[in-house]
């Protein structure tokens, strides 16, 4: 196996909140390697810090001390313009509320990282648009706005605009935490998907049985990562659902 | 490239908020419109006003018995009757600054033809009086000094004694005999018509009549006349003849220099100053009434900003997450709101100019658009959409983009 390509690396990661007199630590130098093709599940209890990593290595926000770095250049010394123009063309992000637009059409949804993307040409900014969405299986659902469609497929949506740039890494907080199993298992098929296409994918997720889709697993606690495992029995999404639909085809039979 | 991007985005982002760009533009529009009409109204009578009294003539000399100096020009004239026919041949005599003197005598009479009355101002002059006031006759002949000398019982009359007598304002009178309290008198002469002046009298609502015959066979005898009119002879000499006809009649009243005169003399540029600060009063009336509503239709453009804010924020969090720039967000901001002022301001344009013109129509009232009441409104309603827009976003832009996500 050729030895894999570091993509992330922080170095005592710290962000601390103050409340008041109460200095809250919600990382507490955190040091971790993410290498190119991963697919990262980050598990831990409510209050660990899991999103204020994501939103960190995101470059959403900033850390209060610690070093970060996107294939070996420094991300932290860099001004918010160029944080935004990291976030446009290398990562793409899916949010647990999707937080698309509202009253604004999925294919228009999945424009706009475009529209700030100058290298994209207008006349392939829509064929891009539509290719996403079909690759997230939405092909004939372009026009729908986001509240005449499904938590599911408003994720989709949410996935094919992380993906029309083509970035290096798609950041999931809590993916499925509003979504039922069997839509969830859809999801993860989207990503393994994804990832063996070679996109490297950071997701936080409190279900075991999701992290089950990734990769590596790592445990936060208390702002520190507390355990770090490849996972051992991996589940393949397309082979999950057809156990789901045959199941489901069993308790219709009896 | 890239603007034309922010263009798009901006133009799809006001799209999808119709009712809150509607209401913005309505702030817009309410603010620019009314401005634009109201002083429009203002302006127009104005100007109406200006007009009517320098059609009066430049250099017109007024003299009222009594004195009133509040502004009130005719006040005393029926409290104290201090004119005599002979002040105006004094004047006409002695005063060598003045061109052409008329005495004036008036009262409401009652006209009778056939089965027809009318009530209106009966008004004995001498021949002067029409030039001073530039008077035409448009059938029939003027009044000739034969007529003066005699008191015949002639008469000119305007068009609307004329509707009002025979029903038709185009009937030829020349050679009727109509009644005025009872004394049958000879229509000779029809006076052009000058429609309505600045207060909405009818200034064709007359009868002019030779002096004598109106004052020794109209009147209950008396030696008093109403008013004198007279003109400068020129209009840079109006200011000097002023001086000799008071002189004059001071000296013909016996008023002793320290006692205070008993009648009043105004020329035709002291009216119109005097109409001019009464009109420029009701400009301000109807400017502060205009401003205030500006000032409502830019709290309206506030609140709408302000209220959409967290909804904004929020926008602005997924927008910066996705790899828009703080000035992006920005840019796209302010090409939204310059949007919304350039449409509002244009509809709010035609709007006051629809207002203006419908209350030249149906009110009668001249309305003039001028130029700076369109600028200053636009300007003005622009600046507050400009500004509220751009200034929440400045602040959202601002933000990490994971508190602007978060943001409640
Ligand atoms: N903006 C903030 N201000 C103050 N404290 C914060 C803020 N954001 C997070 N924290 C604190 O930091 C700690 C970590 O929060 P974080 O959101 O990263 O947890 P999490 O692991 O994502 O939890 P969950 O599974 O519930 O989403 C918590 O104790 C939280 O209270
Ligand atoms: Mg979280």
């Amino acid at each position: 196996m050729p030895k894999a390509e570091n993509l992330i690396t922080v170095k005592e990661l710290t962000k601390t909140y103050k409340t008041g007199n109460l200095e809250v630590f919600a990382l507490n130098a955190i040091s971790l390697n993410i290498d190119k093709g991963e697919f990262l599940a980050i598990m831990g209890a409510s209050g660990s810090g899991k999103s204020t990593f994501m939103n960190i290595i995101g470059c959403l926000d900033y850390p209060t001390s610690g070093e970060y770095l996107m294939e070996g250049k420094d991300v932290l010394t860099r001004d918010k313009n160029e944080l935004a123009e990291l976030r446009n063309s290398k990562l793409g992000f899916v949010f647990q509320s999707f937080n698309l637009l509202p009253r604004t059409s999925a294919q228009e949804n999945v424009e706009l990282p475009l529209l700030y993307n100058n290298k994209v040409e207008a006349s392939i900014r829509e064929k891009k648009a539509i290719d996403a969405l079909t690759s997230v299986g939405l092909s004939d659902r372009l026009g729908a706005m986001p509240n005449e469609l499904s938590g599911g497929q408003q994720q989709r949506v949410a996935i094919a605009r992380a993906l029309v740039n083509e970035p290096l890494v798609i950041m999931a907080d809590e993916p499925t935490g509003n979504l039922d199993s069997k839509t969830s298992y859809e999801i993860m098929g989207i990503f393994q998907k994804l990832n063996d296409e070679g996109i490297t994918i950071v997701m936080v997720t409190h279900e075991p049985d999701i992290a089950q889709f990734a990769k590596t697993n790592i445990v936060f606690k208390d702002g520190n990562i507390i355990a770090n495992h490849p996972v051992s029995d991996r589940k393949i999404a397309t082979e999950e659902l057809i156990k789901i639909a045959t199941l489901t085809d069993e308790k219709s039979t009896t | 490239m890239k603007f034309f991007n922010l263009f798009r985005i901006a133009y799809r982002s006001l799209n999808r908020n119709k009712l809150r760009s509607f209401l913005t533009m309505l702030g817009i529009i309410i603010g620019v419109a009314s401005v634009i009409a109201m002083l429009a109204i203002g302006e127009g009578s104005n100007q109406t006003i200006q007009k009517s009294i320098s059609s009066l003539g430049t250099n017109s000399i007024y003299i009222f018995p009594g004195t009133n100096s509040n502004g009130g020009v005719r006040g005393g004239a029926g409290s104290v009757q201090s004119l005599t026919l002979e002040d105006a041949d004094a004047i006409a005599a002695h005063c060598d600054l003045v061109k052409y003197v008329s005495p004036i005598v008036q009262r409401r009479s009652q006209l009778i033809f056939g089965p027809k009355n009318w009530n209106t101002t009966v008004m004995g002059i001498r021949n002067d009086y029409m030039l001073i006031r530039s008077l035409n006759v448009t059938i029939g002949n003027g009044i000739s000094e034969a007529d003066q000398r005699t008191a015949s019982k002639v008469c000119l009359v305007g068009v609307t004694v004329i509707f009002n007598l025979f029903g038709d304002e185009n009937f030829n009178p020349i050679g009727q005999i109509i009644r005025i309290n009872s004394i049958p008198v000879k229509i000779i002469g029809v006076l052009s018509k000058m429609g309505q002046n600045t207060f909405g009298q009818d200034q064709d609502d007359i009868v002019l009549a030779p002096f004598y015959t109106v004052q020794k066979r109209m009147m209950i005898s008396s030696d008093h006349i109403g008013s004198i009119i007279a003109s400068g002879k020129t209009e840079l000499q109006v200011v000097d003849a002023v001086d000799q006809i008071t002189s004059l009649l001071r000296e013909k009243h016996k008023i002793a220099p320290s006692d205070a005169i008993d009648f009043t003399v105004r020329t035709q540029s002291e009216l119109s100053n005097i109409f001019g600060s009464i009109t420029k009063v009701m400009t301000i009336l109807l400017a502060s009434i205009a401003g205030i509503s500006l000032l409502v239709g830019g709290i309206g453009i506030m609140n709408i900003m302000l209220v959409s804010v967290t909804e904004r924020t929020r926008e602005i969090g997924i927008r910066m997450a996705i790899g828009a720039k703080g000035k992006d967000v920005l840019l796209q901001f302010v090409i939204e709101s310059i949007l919304i002022s350039i449409v509002g301001g244009l509809i709010g344009i035609i709007m006051g100019i629809v207002v203006a013109e419908l209350v030249a129509t149906f009110g009668g009232w001249p309305v003039v658009i001028t130029p700076l009441s369109v600028i200053v409104s636009f300007g003005f309603s622009s600046a507050i959409g400009l500004f509220f827009g751009w200034y929440p976003a400045r602040k959202a832009a601002a933000l990490n983009p994971i508190d602007a996500l978060r943001y409640e």
